[in-house]
């Protein structure tokens, strides 16, 4: 049950699915309270957020940074559109690495599940290439077997 | 050979299956077009344009040998691809698993102040 599901929609769309454990209350406030986030939106092993910087109110900004013991380091920057305590939340953000990478519109959403929470997010790309770079070089296994070959030969 | 690596560019690049095709190809060695043109069953200039998108984009380089130029890929590119997406797609199962862990924390938390 709390597998996460990732599938496309229409020509700009990806979306998330995630059970908790938790009710909406909580799986909310630990997507908008900078101490909870910085527990856990952190990404692979080795990362840290050392500035997580974030106005949960519409038309607030937020910031993120994260930095790994290597010394390598990026982060996002957002704007928060709007904001329904505790069942949905919709921000635009982009990665800065350090050029700007295309903005993804996010709406996510929190609804009870029996005793925990639904979770579903739906990003919204600027347009199909962007999206189907995306999904068919980053987040489908297919290519991970050709990044691992990759690795060796370069 | 392209220094600078353009994110934007290099999506655009890669959302093509004939490029992600090359780039496969590439990945097992560099080539030069006429051999790369032979298995996708394109015309030359087809396959040029191609590799132009890709150079363009900074995740391929040529070098000269003679009278060819065979292609391989560009570390820079490769890389900084691999590092986003991979994280992206990582960031996202490693978090909502640390989630869990936030919510069951907070969930103690909260029965401990009833207590």
């Amino acid at each position: 049950m709390s597998r996460l599901t990732l599938k496309t929609e229409g020509d700009t769309h990806i979306i998330v699915t995630r059970r908790f454990a938790a009710p909406p209350e909580a799986v909310y406030r630990a997507h908008t309270d900078p101490k909870l986030i910085q527990k856990w939106m952190l990404g692979p092993e080795g990362w840290t957020m050392p500035v997580c910087i974030n106005e949960a109110k519409a038309g607030g900004k937020f910031r993120y940074e994260w930095t790994n013991a290597k010394g390598q380091g990026f982060h996002i920057t957002g704007e928060f559109l709007e904001l329904t305590p505790y069942s949905r939340i919709v921000h635009v953000e982009r990665m800065h690495l350090p050029d700007p990478t295309p903005e993804n519109h996010v709406e996510t959403k929190f609804e009870p599940d029996g005793t925990g929470t639904l979770m579903t997010m739906r990003m919204t790309l600027p347009d199909a290439a962007t999206r189907a770079a995306m999904l068919k070089t980053g987040m489908e296994h297919g290519m991970e077997a050709s990044y691992v070959r990759l690795e060796g030969i370069i | 050979m392209h220094e600078s690596f353009n994110l934007d560019a290099a999506f655009t690049a890669m959302a093509d299956p004939t490029r992600r095709a090359i780039l496969a190809r590439l990945a097992k060695g560099e080539a030069t077009v006429t051999q790369l043109t032979k298995p996708f069953e394109m015309t030359q200039p087809a396959i040029s344009q191609h590799l132009k998108v890709l150079e363009d984009a900074g995740l391929i380089a040529q070098r000269v040998d003679g009278t060819k130029r065979p292609r391989r890929l560009a570390k820079a590119g490769i890389d900084a691809m691999d590092q986003w997406l991979g994280m992206l797609r990582k960031a996202l199962e490693k978090n909502y698993d640390r989630l869990d862990e936030v919510l069951a924390n907070m969930e103690q938390h909260k029965k401990g102040a009833k207590r």
